[in-house]
């Protein structure tokens, strides 16, 4: 059904522009440099989005691709949709694909929820009549009939997202692509959207699905592929392939600090470790936006004397080394008074991560009485990947911003 | 098993032509979805594909008035309407098209579908309005009882002429756009430079008759694709009353043909890279 073969996708970065795009300046000032030097290659660096990838796919299979954020999960299937080209290698695809990798591409907000359900449907690939034979199939599924007529722009998210999958899951593909949508929409309607996707699975359709959703690639798939870094680490039965990956998670995000030397301070106290947790204290490799998670510390005290006012601080860089914010039991007020046992452990509890999806790295900070016992830079690197921080399936539109901030709106109309 | 699909980094897609046709229903929805839109957005609507032409007509009739340019005996506001609306299509499909696929990078970066359907979709839409704003010279030939010849059925010919440069000039300028966003502010004066190259203001035979002006300006004059178009729709509309120098006008063409095969070509080759760079 699908074959890939040595499949490599290169990227190549610039670091000079922030632009992917070329201007046309530049082209003619490097031509013209290059008349007297050669040409500033030292400038781009590459980058192996996919490496040496290989895999088949039967008639009926149900994929579900896990792996961390850059893993190479979306450019797998961006090469798969025809949408990016890939720099090496061969895929061999027999039958209709369709691939879903966003919830309502081209939806256009002016337009009603009637005409939307055509636009999206042609983008999606789907001819008129089928639309037309689809057409109150797609609206009972969305459950939004009364508004119908209404622009989607005065849509609450939670229709917006119905309507939009709804288009998409009465597709007819032979093979269904499908990346993180279940990620949007509130719990019943993606238990809803789940569902339809089993059925179609069960009708022998092929599927490809992508997510950071353990339980929905249990319950949906039949065979898992693990990535990292853009090689396919293993492929197989979906329970032992989520087994490895969950096992690598969790031994990334404990860090054993005991072996840092690059460290500060007195001594008398040392960070010794830091765990990930999530909001059942269970290890994880990563966290998600909006979620409740905690970030443990174990602190080791080096000697018998007892210490007093101990401050435990935690400082978080983003990807670019900007400092973002700091963590401190002295803002707080919950100086720990006095430490008498060797091992403590430090639990920092965030009801509510504002971080958006990005690589963060942590800095721990410990002094005793002002005194500064340890300090790590970079002791750990901290993974949060895309997560409904506003219970509404709506994520922070790309490139507006750097993180969820909670607020609520009170509207007051003035006669 | 329907289809068999092969993706190389050489050639992403060999169904291409097939591709089209499959979705084919795209370019209506396109096309149908910015005409709805604007018509949402605005308030008066289609009605600036009137009023837009309307205003641009009334300044060039008044020019050619105050200055008494020749108007080769054909009612001046005839001469300038039959050359107005042509040319004001294909300005509006070249820069919009140009636009079009930076506009619609979302749908470039989410979905497959022949990309070449973008800016063409854009071209339908300039084409239905230039459908609508041909309705001012119906009223003009009316208001003037003037009665076109057989020419008038040719017109249809003449207008794929000029969607095809559209087309072509459209699609090569689109690709580029991607590419190098300078194109962004090289295409308003492309469009304002056309304007005074074009047989807009004048008529044809000013140059091709003058004996001040040398023969290899003609030549270089002759290759704008657009004095081919609106030397044609003058011929059209007037009932033939306009002489077509033919070898201008084969030149025109030649370049028309050109535009289309190069836009084409140009955009396959840099298709398959556009979602990487967008």
């Amino acid at each position: 059904m699908i074959k890939v073969e040595n499949l490599s996708k290169e990227y190549i970065i610039r670091h000079q522009t922030a632009n992917s795009y070329t201007a046309l300046r530049d082209v003619l000032t490097d031509k013209a440099k290059g008349l007297f030097k050669p040409s500033s290659q030292e400038t781009k660096e590459k980058f192996l989005a996919l490496n040496d990838i290989s895999f088949d796919v039967q008639q009926g299979d149900r994929v579900g691709i896990i792996g961390r954020n850059g893993a190479g999960k979306s450019t797998l299937l961006k090469v798969l949709s025809r949408i990016v080209s890939p720099t090496k290698g061969r895929i061999t695809i027999d039958g209709r694909v369709a691939s879903l990798l966003e919830v309502g591409t081209g939806f256009h907000p002016e337009l009603s929820g009637r005409e939307n359900i055509f636009l999206n449907g042609a983008i999606l690939g789907m001819s008129r009549q089928e639309i037309k034979s689809k057409f109150d199939e797609i609206v009972e599924f969305s459950e939004v009939e009364k508004f119908l007529d209404t622009p989607v722009k005065r849509y609450s998210s939670g229709m917006y997202v119905r309507l939009a999958f709804s288009v998409a899951a009465h597709l007819d593909p032979e093979i269904l692509i499908v990346d993180e949508v279940l990620a949007v929409g509130d719990a019943q309607f993606q238990k809803k959207c789940l569902g339809k996707m089993q059925d179609v699975s069960r009708s022998g359709r092929t599927i490809l699905f992508v997510s950071h959703n353990m339980a929905a690639i249990q319950s949906l798939c039949n065979r898992a592929l693990y990535m990292h870094h853009g090689t396919l680490i293993t492929d197989g039965e979906v329970e032992p392939v989520i087994r490895e990956y969950l096992k690598f998670g969790a031994q990334n995000a404990g860090i054993n600090l005991d072996e840092r030397k690059d460290r500060s301070g007195n001594g008398a106290l040392r960070f010794e470790r830091i765990d990930f947790l999530d909001d059942k204290n269970e290890s994880v490799g990563t966290f998600h936006s909006g979620s409740s998670n905690t970030i443990r510390l174990t602190l080791n005290k080096k000697n018998n004397q007892s210490l007093s006012q101990v401050v435990a601080s935690v400082a978080i860089d983003d990807a670019y080394g900007q400092r973002i914010t700091h963590i401190s039991n002295e803002a707080t007020q919950q100086v720990i008074d006095s430490i008498h046992s060797d091992k403590t452990i430090v639990d920092i509890v965030l009801p509510k991560l504002p971080l958006k999806d990005g690589q963060y790295s942590l800095t721990l900070f410990a002094s005793s009485n002002g005194e500064i016992m340890d300090w790590v830079q970079n002791a750990a690197v901290l993974d949060v990947e895309s997560g409904d921080f506003y219970g509404t399936g709506k994520l922070l539109p790309d490139g507006q911003g750097n993180f969820y901030m909670d607020y609520k709106y009170n509207v007051t109309q003035l006669s | 098993m329907s289809q068999r699909i092969v993706i190389t980094p050489e050639n992403a897609n060999k169904n291409y032509w097939k591709d089209l046709w499959n979705y084919r229903g795209l370019f209506y929805f396109l096309a149908w979805r910015d005409v709805r839109v604007r018509y949402k957005q605005t308030v008066i609507g289609i009605a600036w594909s009137v009023l837009r032409p309307l205003l641009t007509i009334s300044i060039f009739w008044f020019i050619g008035w105050l200055f008494n340019l020749p108007d080769d005996g054909v009612p001046r506001i005839l001469m300038v309407t039959a050359a107005t609306l042509p040319w004001q299509f294909f300005s509006t499909a070249f820069s919009e098209s140009a636009g079009s696929l930076v506009a619609n990078s979302n749908l470039l970066t989410k979905v497959y579908f022949p990309r070449i359907i973008v800016p063409i979709s854009t071209v339908i839409v300039c084409l239905i309005d230039f459908l609508v704003s041909f309705g001012i010279l119906v009223v003009i030939m009316i208001a003037l009882q003037f009665n076109p010849g057989w020419q008038i059925l040719l017109l249809p010919v003449f207008l794929l002429f000029a969607t095809l440069t559209a087309i072509g000039s459209g699609l090569l300028i689109a690709a580029l756009n991607v590419k190098f966003r300078d194109f962004r502010y090289i295409i308003p004066f492309i469009v304002q430079f056309g304007l005074y190259i074009s047989p807009v203001a004048f008529s044809s035979s000013a140059i091709f008759e003058s004996e001040k002006i040398p023969a290899w300006i003609k030549f270089i004059y002759s290759l704008n694709p657009m004095v081919g178009v609106i030397d044609g729709f003058r011929w059209c509309i007037t009932g033939g009353n306009i002489v077509i120098n033919q070898t201008a006008f084969l030149i025109s063409i030649g370049i028309t043909i050109l535009l289309l095969v190069v836009g084409v070509r140009y955009f396959r080759k840099t298709e398959k890279s556009f979602a990487d760079i967008i």
